[in-house]
């Protein structure tokens, strides 16, 4: 499942920009590969980050997997929801299981994001 | 031919049914990186080859009373331990990746997870690493992942060898080792105070320190703590049975060789490192951890977890490269705790502590022989001065039977003279007195 | 099984301390811990039974056939056992030989520390082997401190570690933590690393590459020469994972691959037991060039006969040990490695790949293989297709292996196969066993192909089944702590 008007990395991150802010989280395609998560690593607050840097870690029994910046940005928010309830990411990626939001800090980063379209077809090329 | 079951019929046989020769199966591999004839002597049968190694075995000293320590003890070990340890279920099994299988270790290493807890009082401990100084190697790496930064700072109370190991790890990498000389037998508390800022990631301490002097670090963990940075101790686990745990001094991770809970000294290995910590450092922590959970059928059950710290998953990112663990050395200590028991463990511990310091007030008597750390409190270790080289004395002294001590000069300039001398509670009044009998006489 | 806490009675003692026989002591009570260690209050007999207990619902390689890929786990012989608790051995206090003369009180660890030395190197193509490595990964580790400090003494500035997709967590793992950057090499079609791909890889940047041969998918790669070859032509060096020297023993040695770095699994190859997890032993072996870099201590024969330690090393990586490893499995490998002796030795790795390769070729109609080719020491399959479309995985074939009363083989790993299933039979299993496993194997894919809903249900012979591994995950509950769990 993909939702319109997000924008997307390869890596399977999303982004909803609201002005300055970016509200960033991980795909249904990234949570259904990960499986059931059982801890989101939550960056602090005031973190600053470029575009791909490494920003949180998404685990599963099976796995873990670096959640990358997908805008340069300062961490102004993070989701503490997913310190005791992690599984939202799983039941409502794209909403409740946001992962936290950045100030965006380079509005040039947001450019070399995907649209729901190119991320859609990214997804069938795989 | 030894250990092999199929007999050459058998391997006739089975090439035939998949239609290869012995020589084809090794086709692969180009005729140039064969091998040609190996230098190797012939095989051994089993009578001979115990035959050899008994000899071998002879040519060691076991004939010595031990009164040498450095953080590797002679205690005494129950014969139960050994008949346990040696059951074959344990012992060849491998790590245990099919929990179905594997319970037996798997809540062994739960219950001795849960014995290092309860003897530290810390909140969360691993299923082992290798050794007490790769652990405290460990435990640094461990600091400086909570806090993002990369000084430490070091006592040289530590035990030497496990600060050499340190500084070898850290050779190539980005950090900052500070080390503060030890003052009077205890660790540089005011220099320490001084030298923690807010680039500090961690202290490491270590109590019983080298000397077998007993420190409290209450002062020095509330310095870290207030700048952010983690206080490390390494201990000496059969002390835990009488002294101050390290958790009630404020530590935040507390590491320790295992090899006084019923390990031989073996020559040096296999041993046994411990870690523990406050639980919300668990995910930063190296090493395999074992949890409690239920199975499909609500039973209880023990199984490998977050196992997405380490390198099977994480890889370049693991929290550490350890595999293979010391399991069988961590299932020999809870097999030593769980005989010792609350009482024993406490006996134990204070034995060690009455014979040492029997042995200190003993040897003190001497003629020339002076404490080195004065009105300092000691464990089962302590430090004598000699009017002479303690390397030569020592020596003098296996010569009647004894291995007497440690010459502190090896690792500690102006120490040349010093003896670090260890008791157990495995040594009597009277080996304590044939000692200091000797020791006048060599003197 | 209630825990061995739940099972204390106050009061109740097992071993009785000796006697007294000096003055009782009271230290300042500052010092000392307020409340004694809460360990459990049990007799001999009730610690007897529980581990006894314990020990029945664990499975090792004396109960039945253990193909775990990767992990070798052949029949560990029980003299090694014996002659490891002599107490010439089991009771030397490893500080002896830093006494004035203490070597001389060891000469007999010593000579063991020096003959494995010089088997290891016969036997690899090394220049000198040191012991001191505690695991497979400790050696590593090890061989990537000595790669970095080889750098550093030719004024090189390297900064990254090839390695291929294919390898051991512990390889990416090992080289991170000496500092270096790792990049991953893909394996290619015919899973083994491709001579033209590596070399899209190299720059000056490299300061070498850690292969595993045969691979974790148990083939051997020919071109191994060229690719060391490639990687010294760029100044680096090159490290040879023996965690699968099983397959090649006795007949072709890493040093003649061109490997300057290689170490070795003395629990695999070399039959020393595994002990649920540990301990392992991971000696490291160089080339003539690197040895100046080797750990403290090393074991040399003086011109007398006598052997002694050599400490002053002025280029040495330093200790990354306390003493000379874990000389209790060295020891053990090095009985194995006597009784074995040259003809032995080779016909080790003749009866592994023998039982890998009759076990891939009986198993090849029922299960996907992954790579079709002659293999090692070790074979890998998949699932099939009618399997997949049934809902059955790999652990569900492992399960049902369980309740036909053998060990399931390693699965999940190597990753780039997808529910892999990694069998090593090793060379002590016979043929009957092997006949046997593959009888069920044959099974469990008829099942898995016609009757799935049973397989998911396995296993029903253990004491419990799938354990939640999610639940220990989000509720964490790791130790029976008087903090954690007031009840215990």
């Amino acid at each position: 499942m993909v939702i319109e008007g997000l924008l997307y990395t390869k890596d399977h991150e999303w982004a909803r920009i609201d002005a300055d802010v970016a509200t960033i989280g991980i795909t249904d395609y990234a949570q259904q590969m990960l499986g059931e998560l059982v801890f989101v690593e939550l960056p602090r607050i005031g973190k600053q980050c470029a575009g791909g840097d490494e920003l949180a870690v998404v685990e599963s029994t099976k796995a873990a997997n670096d959640i990358f910046a997908p805008v340069a940005g300062k961490v102004i928010e993070v989701n503490d929801e997913l310190e005791s309830q992690p599984e939202l990411v799983n039941q409502d990626c794209y909403n409740a299981g946001w992962i936290c939001k950045l100030q965006i800090t380079d509005v040039k980063s947001v450019e070399s994001l995907m649209d729901s379209k190119q991320y859609e077809e990214y997804l069938a090329g795989r | 031919m030894p250990f092999i079951s199929n007999t050459p019929a058998q391997r006739e046989q089975m090439l035939a049914e998949i239609g290869l020769s012995m020589d084809e199966l090794f086709d692969d591999i180009p005729p140039h990186l064969k091998a040609g004839e190996f230098d190797l002597p012939r095989g051994l049968s089993e009578q001979e080859t115990r035959n050899r190694l008994m000899e071998l075995a002879q040519k060691n000293a076991t004939h010595l009373t031990c009164f040498l320590g450095g953080g590797f003890y002679d205690h005494f070990i129950p014969a139960a331990v050994d008949a346990i340890v040696s059951r074959s279920e344990f012992y060849t099994a491998y790590t245990p990746y099919q929990p179905e299988l594997s319970q037996g270790v798997l809540q062994a290493i739960y219950e001795f997870q849960s014995m290092i807890c309860r003897l530290t009082e810390m909140e969360v401990a691993n299923a082992s690493l290798y050794d007490g100084g790769t652990a405290l190697y460990e435990a640094m790496m461990m600091a400086l992942r909570i806090t993002g930064r990369n000084k430490v700072i070091v006592d040289d109370s530590v035990n030497p060898i496990y600060r050499v190991m340190i500084h070898s790890y850290t050779q190539n990498l980005k950090i900052e080792l500070d080390q503060t000389h030890c003052q009077d037998g205890l660790a540089n508390h005011d220099r320490i105070l001084q030298m923690i800022d807010d680039k500090t990631a961690a202290v490491i301490v270590q109590n019983p320190n080298f000397f077998g002097c007993i420190d409290e670090f209450s002062d020095i963990a509330d310095a870290a703590h207030d700048k952010g940075a983690l206080l490390i101790v390494s201990t000496y686990p059969l002390s835990l049975g009488i002294l101050k745990t390290p958790a009630a001094m404020g530590a935040d991770i507390v590491t320790g060789e295992g090899q006084s809970l019923g390990i031989p000294m073996s020559f040096g290995g296999p041993y046994l490192g411990f870690m523990a910590s406050a639980k919300r450092y668990v995910r930063k922590m190296p090493g395999r951890i074992v949890g409690e959970t239920l199975d499909a059928s609500a039973r209880k059950a023990y199984v490998l977890t977050l196992q997405a710290r380490e390198q099977h998953i994480r890889r370049d990112k693991a929290t550490s490269n350890i595999c293979s663990n010391e399991a069988l050395c961590a299932l020999t200590a809870l097999v030593y705790l769980s005989l010792l028991g609350k009482e024993g463990l406490k006996e134990t511990a204070q034995l060690c502590a009455d014979k040492a310091n029997y042995a200190y007030k003993r040897l003190t008597a001497i003629p020339g022989v002076v404490p080195h750390f004065r009105g300092k409190w000691f464990f089962n270790e302590f430090v004598l001065d000699l009017p002479c080289e303690a390397a030569d004395v020592i020596a003098k002294l296996i010569e009647k039977r004894f291995a007497a001590g440690f010459p502190l000069g090896r690792y500690y300039d102006g120490m040349e003279n010093s003896i670090l001398i260890s008791v157990t509670e495995k040594r009597t009044k009277q080996e304590i007195g044939m000692l200091a009998e000797a020791l006048e006489s060599v003197l | 099984m209630r825990l061995v806490f739940e099972k204390s009675v106050p009061g109740r003692r097992a071993v009785r301390t000796a006697p007294t026989d000096v003055p009782r002591i009271s230290m300042r009570s500052d010092l000392l811990r307020q409340e004694p260690a809460n360990l459990p209050e049990l007799s001999e007999l009730d610690v007897v039974r529980h581990f006894t207990e314990l020990s029945r619902r664990n499975f090792g390689v004396d109960n039945n056939f253990y193909p775990l890929g990767s992990c070798t786990m052949k029949y560990n012989p029980k003299v090694a056992e014996h002659i490891a608790s002599y107490p010439g051995f089991a009771d030397l206090h490893p500080l002896l030989p830093q006494l004035r003369m203490g070597g001389m009180l060891t000469q007999g660890a010593l000579r063991v520390l020096h003959e494995i030395d010089l088997l290891l190197c016969e036997i690899t193509g090394m220049a000198r082997f040191t012991t001191q490595p505690l695991a497979g990964a400790h050696g590593e580790l090890t061989g990537m401190m000595i790669m970095a400090a080889y750098h550093r003494e030719q004024g090189n500035k390297k900064t990254t570690v090839l390695i291929p997709d294919s390898a051991h967590g512990t390889n990416p793992a090992s080289a991170a933590i000496a500092g270096y950057r790792v990049v991953s090499i893909p394996s290619s079609e015919n899973g083994v690393m491709d001579v033209e791909t590596i070399k899209q890889y190299l720059n000056d940047e490299v300061a070498g590459l850690m292969l595993t041969c045969p691979n974790t998918l148990g083939l051997f790669n020919p071109h191994v020469k060229d690719i060391c070859d490639l990687i010294h032509g760029v100044d680096g060096l090159t490290y040879y994972d023996g965690a699968n020297l099983n397959a090649i023993v006795g007949k072709a040695r890493p040093g003649d691959f061109g490997f300057d770095i290689v170490h070795l699994n003395l629990h695999k190859t070399f039959a020393t037991p595994h002990g649920g997890g540990g301990p392992g032993a991971g000696p490291v072996g160089v080339k003539k060039e690197l040895v100046p870099f080797l750990p403290v201590s090393v074991v040399t024969k003086r011109d007398d006969g006598t052997y002694a330690l050599q400490y002053d090393r002025p280029k040495s990586i330093g200790y990354i040990a306390p003493f000379y490893g874990n000389f209790g499995v060295v020891l053990k490998a090095y009985v194995y490695i006597l009784m074995l002796g040259k003809e032995g030795l080779r016909r080790v790795a003749e009866n592994a790949v023998l039982n890998a390769n009759y076990v891939k070729e009986k198993l090849k109609g029922h299960y996907r293989i992954a790579f079709d080719r002659l293999c090692k020491h070790e074979c890998v399959f998949t699932i099939s297709e009618r399997m997949a479309q049934n809902g059955i995985r790999a652990a569900d074939i492992a399960k049902a292996l369980i309740d036909k009363g053998f060990h399931p083989p390693t699965v999940y790993f190597p990753t780039i196969v997808t529910e892999a299933m990694m069998i090593e039979p090793t060379e002590t299993e016979s043929k009957e066993t092997l006949d046997s496993f593959v009888e069920a194997m044959i099974e469990i894919a008829e099942q898995a192909e016609n009757e799935p809903e049973k397989l998911k249900a396995a296993p029903t012979t253990t004491v419990v089944c799938r354990p939640n591994e999610t639940a220990a995950a989000k509720n964490l509950n790791i130790a029976c702590s008087i903090i954690e769990s007031p009840a215990c």
